[in-house]
């Protein structure tokens, strides 16, 4: 296990250096201009040219990458260039806002997705199977935005029982939960379908398996036969998939961040790219890329512990 | 005396697309106490699902349509799953074919001995653990402590297999049923596990249903022989009968087609053609296209079971002289 998280860690750095190498080069190849942005329509070219040098942008690129990365080991992933707020402080401020909003939709996803998954398995082809894998294709196919509008639309709008957006009160508190609702919900709803299709296949396969006939043949009840010998052998496939998820969530949601006007690390950097602002955007851009690495090893050692096959020693 | 297990003619059918189709076509048999019966037959002649359906764990398509099933003189048949559910792994045990596949991966061989246990007994869970060593112990596995953390895959297939029939026996079943226990084992470890399984049925007095296909298997553990074609019960007799007077042709066959090392002369003989579809329509005898003796009278009618000793029957028009009529439907002990 000791072994697997050292490599893993390894495998990240060289990831990291991959990934900050690509965004530095396509950020600076990319047509655009950080300092007309911070100048502004009225500055001149000299205004242009020292904005430039105060901010290094003189320097050949390759100069630039490995400053960057000096700062980058020594923890400093920079400043922005719109407001001179360092990058750890615009990424830290942020970061709690998706980490509540991809843990909630994880909690709808699962808690939505397994159960439908499984009860379709065991009652294939019944009204209830049908029905659920037809709202899960619904699921995956709606787009998000679309969703985020009509739940703002009848919860907020019409009804009014839900905030408009935001995310701002503390998620323990009632506010912070209703405001939860809605983008959680928005974003859940395709991975639930996800999960819900991948719970269904991988419990179809694992009910015909030779273990639960042995299961029913020692007596053991028809529920403890579904949620306790077949489930566990059924959840690596969903694992992964919840896995998976949780690392494009953890890296922010563009979309449903703007929807809810939740001030999230999507957002951070779609206003980041935006204004050319390099720092901030290798800054998200590296921490999507650890997260994502940590869920994935982290999923590996849940496998280890529902799987006694499964032994990275 | 009243039978342990008294099957009369079942009827098991499965509901597909073609409509109902018959598996089992009015099998009729009985087992005493500390006896073994084998049921040898091709695959797909519906020795499994005959096992199944005493058990009550036919797939879901499955179903019995007609007959009886009476254990200890309890018909089974029309019993709730429920009321199934609490003779299963407690007074009826089954072990199956694939000791690789059979055993749940992601629980301990602990955990799987000791579920039919807490199912079925009032035992606290110091009692229910040196139970699972004692039977362990008693199936050959030394080491009993440590097997019982064990996980499956950590085992051999002989020693899951051993894990499997101490399950099956650990609530005292008064009826095994084995499906082909040692189908999937090396040969050496074949030996022993009939061994195993002769040795507890004459300790504990079980009776024991035994499916093979193997006629080695039978001749080593049969009390009784029951052999089946395409869901008919063809020929049924003890085991010295079976091999020494085969009467059915498809018995005959099915004899031929063992290798035998002693007589340098055999010649192996296979019986031709294959095991009809469930849903071939077939008039008369179902044996008869692949019979090498069959006659017109065999293509028409389909023939009743002629009693050749008191516990031999053939259902084969050819010994129809030697029975009467009035003896041809005697149920046979």
């Amino acid at each position: 296990m000791v072994g697997l998280i050292m490599k893993r860690f390894l495998q990240l750095l060289l990831l990291l250096v991959g990934i900050s190498f690509l965004v530095f080069m396509s950020m600076h190849l990319a047509p655009g201009d950080p300092a007309t942005i911070i100048g502004g329509p009225t500055a001149t070219e000299s205004d242009l040219q020292a904005i430039r040098t105060d901010l290094g942008l003189d320097k050949p690129v390759l100069v630039q990458y490995f400053d960057y990365i000096r700062g980058v080991v020594q923890g400093d992933l920079g400043f922005s260039f719109q407001n001179n707020q360092s990058v750890s402080e615009a990424i830290t401020s942020r970061f709690p806002q998706t980490l509540n909003l991809a843990i909630a939709s994880m909690i709808v996803a699962i808690v939505i997705g397994v159960p439908a998954g499984i009860i379709s398995a065991i009652k294939q082809n019944s009204w209830f199977d049908v029905s659920s894998t037809t709202v899960a294709l619904a699921g995956i196919s709606i787009p998000n935005f679309w969703l985020g509008a009509m739940l703002i639309l009848i919860f907020s709008v019409e009804l009014q029982w839900l905030p408009v957006g935001g995310l701002s009160a503390p998620f323990w508190t009632i506010e912070g939960m209703k405001q939860l609702i809605l983008p959680a919900i928005t974003l859940g709803t395709a991975s639930a379908a996800m999960i819900a299709r991948m719970s269904r296949s991988a419990m179809l396969e694992v009910i015909r398996a030779d273990y639960i006939r042995t299961a029913r043949a020692k007596g053991v009840k028809r529920n403890t036969v579904v949620w306790v010998h077949a489930l566990r052998n059924a959840m690596i496939p969903v694992i992964t998939v919840i896995g998976l998820n949780f690392g494009f969530l953890l890296g922010g949601t563009i979309i449903t961040e703007q929807v809810f006007a939740i001030n999230g690390v999507g957002r951070l950097m779609i206003d980041a790219i935006a204004a050319r602002d390099f720092p901030v955007v290798q800054g998200t851009v590296l921490l999507v890329a650890t997260l994502f690495v940590v869920v994935n090893l982290l999923v590996d050692i849940i496998y280890a512990f529902v799987d006694p096959r499964i032994s990275y020693d | 005396m009243e039978s342990l297990l008294n099957v009369q003619n079942l009827v098991t059918s499965f509901r597909t697309a073609d409509g109902k189709l018959p598996a089992v076509r009015g099998v009729s048999f009985s087992v005493q106490e500390g006896e073994t019966l084998c049921i040898v037959g091709e695959s797909g002649c519906g020795k499994s699902i005959t096992t199944l359906s005493v058990m009550g764990l036919l797939p879901d398509n499955g179903e019995i349509s007609e007959g009886s099933i009476t254990f200890q003189g309890e018909e089974l048949t029309h019993k709730k799953e429920e009321e199934m559910r609490k003779h299963r792994g407690n007074d009826i045990s089954m072990i199956f074919q694939e000791p690789m596949t059979a055993l749940n991966p992601v629980f301990t061989v602990g955990y799987q001995m000791m579920e039919p246990l807490h199912l079925h007994t009032k035992l606290n869970k110091k009692e229910k653990k040196s139970r699972a060593v004692e039977l362990l112990t008693q199936v050959g596995l030394s080491d009993a402590e440590k097997v019982l953390k064990k996980y499956p895959h950590e085992l051999s297939g002989g020693m899951r297999q051993r894990v499997m029939i101490a399950i099956a026996l650990a609530c005292n079943p008064s009826l095994l049923i084995a499906d082909e226990p040692t189908t999937a084992l090396d040969v050496t470890i074949q030996a022993q596990i009939l061994d195993l399984i002769d040795d507890l049925k004459r300790d504990l007095g079980m009776g024991v249903v035994m499916v093979t296909h193997d006629m080695g298997v039978v001749a080593e553990v049969a009390d009784r022989v029951m052999v089946m074609y395409a869901g008919h019960v063809v020929e049924t007799g003890t085991v010295e009968e079976i091999f020494e007077n085969p009467k059915h042709p498809y018995t005959k066959g099915l004899l031929a087609s063992v290798p035998n090392v002693d007589d340098e002369e055999h010649s192996l003989e296979a019986i031709p053609g294959s095991l009809p579809n469930l849903n071939e329509k077939i008039s008369g005898c179902r044996f008869h296209p692949r019979c090498p003796f069959a006659t017109e009278k065999c293509k028409e009618e389909d023939p009743p079971r002629f009693q050749i000793s008191n516990q031999h029957q053939s259902k084969c028009w050819l010994h129809e002289e030697a029975t009467t009529n009035e003896s041809r439907h005697e149920a046979y002990s």
